[in-house]
């Protein structure tokens, strides 16, 4: 690290080494960001340059990395979505036009992976991001060893989502797993979390609800310590109780975080691809034997590096996309409605 | 926690005069019972999984398919972890992860200060534009780009290299954003100024004002950098293989069947999982804190 930031100051050092000799007295009297005077102007247009071209330069990295490795692939996966292209045959890629995307509306599959992508969304996100609320209310008392507490609930987002699917896999399975043994107990028959239908859902969704719950209330504590006390204090002098601050102060004025985190998990459940793939074992890209929990991020990693069809797998990225847009659109009209009828 | 463990029994001692109940910033209410018995079922669910894996990572295969499943350690524990370090190749991926998150959070942390301060700091035609789209690229899914870093990895012969999965994440916009956050509050203007007016050129600003003012953001973004490298799992798995693995490659090829063991397949998992389980050990509250920061005006 060291030598990269030396690399990057050494430069400085010798640009401001070779105009000024004793920069200190002549450079303190410029003043704010006036050039220096006219007599050795090709430094006062050397500092000039400075000002203006720094900012463009230290926004550059970002934006090349971006542009190299998001922006031009996100055109060119436009661009591959109008051809056929297999993994078996990179070179011999042909214009199909719209093909790929008639294939997918008319495809089974596809509308299933849609589904499937919502209802796993739903299940997922909302049980989550009430959870986290509520956790996040009462990280927000006092409480002894506070610090504990949220770095407990904030280790399961260091677990990977490969680790944990392969231990849940492991909880959820038919015989000796432990979460039928736990249900045999309080005496609810074994259920299938493979093979059945809404079975299958939950199980999947329950690994991102655990991985993600104490992330989302860490997010919704900063957001509450962020509320005025005395919001709080004329709704307690009003003859509000713990309950009705609760529901009239904090979920109001939490409302922009709420926003926030409903966002980025739609944009997470969209590309939820880690877990139903793992949970599927040695077929993963299946989503079960019936593709009972093939959500789109999967069904595009299997048409096109399993199928391999790469131009299919495109157009499915795509359409995630625009599926994305939709909902973003969606979000922003409701929460303006929200706002207003407010 | 020890300053809290102090400071608690004082303030039920002297109790303060009955005042409407209030919650909230600064005046936040002690909890209850009801409160820690809540919290302490969520700390359990939270770490249970995790607990279990290292049980089940201590037990065999036959032990594990067997109906009451095991709730304690048994002493396979170093024979399952040596065979996942050898078989599974996980002793390579941990190496080659190191490697990687190592690089991504090098570069991310220094390239992210940079955008960051220019877009916190500094004034130049379409920053607030940029900006924008620094925030908004944070919606693309990473589906979009695999296909086509797919077929170039390929004509380039990147195939399974490490630079492959390297590149990409050289800098990221939550990085950007991050610090941008953190140094809009942290650096005041005035010391920049102050070195301007000094003759100091813009990138001796960085070196002698910015980089001393975002250390504490730099080491916080450095480790969510780190743990969102070592887990980053779509694109190494479409880049990667068996033969030249990250850890989760090797986790993935391990619940696909390449070592068909259970208690194989848990050993993997908690070694892939331990070293991320050290750093929280040792840095959650700055991972807490870093999480909360980026959250607040997020």
């Amino acid at each position: 690290m060291s030598s990269s930031k030396q690399a990057l100051a050494h430069p400085a050092s010798s640009a401001d080494a070779a105009p000024g000799e004793q920069p200190g007295a002549a450079g303190r009297a410029r003043g704010r960001g006036t050039p220096p005077p006219g007599k050795d102007s090709w430094r006062s247009r050397l500092y000039r340059w400075d000002m203006k071209a720094s900012p463009y330069a230290f926004i550059a990295p970002f934006f090349i990395v971006f542009g190299a490795f998001s922006l031009v692939p996100l055109l060119y996966t436009a661009w591959y979505s109008l051809h056929n292209v297999q993994l078996s045959n990179l070179d011999g890629q042909t214009w199909t036009g719209l093909d790929n995307y008639q294939n997918l509306l008319s495809s089974d599959f596809f509308w299933n992976a849609l589904w499937n992508t919502f209802t796993i969304g739903v299940i997922s996100t909302v049980p989550q991001l009430v959870m986290a609320i509520g956790l996040a209310h009462l990280l927000n008392y006092r409480l002894r060893g506070s610090t504990m507490w949220r770095v407990v609930m904030l280790t399961p987002y260091a677990t990977s989502v490969a680790a944990a699917t392969l231990v849940f896999v492991l909880l959820y399975s038919w015989d000796g797993g432990m979460i039928n043994w736990l249900l045999d107990f309080v005496g609810i028959d074994p259920v299938n979390w493979r093979e059945s239908d809404w079975g299958s859902q939950f199980a999947v969704s329950s690994i991102v609800i655990w991985r993600w719950t104490g992330y989302n209330a860490l997010i919704y504590l900063a957001a509450m310590q962020a509320i005025p006390a005395d919001l709080y204090e004329s709704a307690a002098i009003d003859g509000a109780n713990r309950w009705q601050q609760f529901i009239h102060v904090t979920v109001p004025q939490l409302r922009p975080t709420i926003l926030f985190t409903v966002v980025v998990s739609t944009i997470g459940a969209t590309q939820l691809f880690g877990e139903p793939l793992l949970f599927g074992g040695v077929s993963g890209s299946k989503g079960g034997s019936e593709h009972q929990y093939q959500t789109l991020g999967l069904y595009m990693y299997d048409q096109g590096w399993i199928i391999g069809n790469l131009g299919k797998a495109s157009a499915i990225a795509w359409s995630m996309f625009l599926i994305l847009l939709i909902v973003a659109v969606i979000q922003l009209l409701v929460s303006r409605r929200l706002r207003k009828s407010q | 926690m020890t300053a809290t463990e102090l400071t608690t029994p004082r303030a039920e001692k002297v109790r303060p005069p009955r005042r409407p109940r209030v919650m909230g910033a600064g005046k936040q209410l002690h909890a209850g019972p009801l409160t820690y018995v809540v919290l302490t079922v969520f700390a359990l669910v939270s770490l249970a999984p995790l607990v279990w894996t290292a049980i089940a990572a201590s037990r065999t295969d036959r032990r594990l398919a067997e109906t009451p499943p095991p709730l304690w350690f048994g002493g396979n524990l170093f024979k399952n972890m040596d065979r996942a370090w050898e078989e599974a190749g996980l002793g390579k991926a941990m190496f080659n992860t190191v490697f990687v998150a190592g690089t991504i959070t090098i570069s991310t942390v220094l390239f992210a200060t940079l955008a960051g301060f220019a877009f916190a700091k500094l004034r130049f035609r379409f920053s607030g534009v940029l900006l924008l789209l620094t925030i908004g690229t944070m919606m693309i899914p990473p589906q979009l780009a695999v296909v086509p870093l797919y077929l170039w990895m390929a004509d380039l012969g990147w195939s399974n290299q490490l630079q492959t999965v390297i590149l990409p994440t050289l800098c990221t916009a939550f990085g950007t954003f991050f610090m941008r956050q953190y140094l809009l509050q942290a650096l005041p203007s005035e010391l920049i100024e102050a070195a301007r007016v000094d003759g100091a050129s813009s990138l001796r600003v960085v070196w002698h004002v910015v980089f001393p003012a975002a250390r504490p953001a730099m080491a916080v973004l450095g480790l969510l950098t780190f743990v969102f490298a070592w887990n980053d799992f779509l694109w190494p798995i479409i880049a990667l293989n068996q033969e030249n693995p990250t850890v989760q490659v090797a986790l993935n090829s391990l619940g696909t069947g390449y070592v068909p063991d259970q208690a194989v397949i848990m050993a993997g998992a908690l070694l892939g999982t331990l070293p991320l389980l050290i750093a929280f050990l040792l840095f959650g509250k700055q991972i807490v804190g870093g999480i909360m920061q980026g959250a607040i005006k997020g």
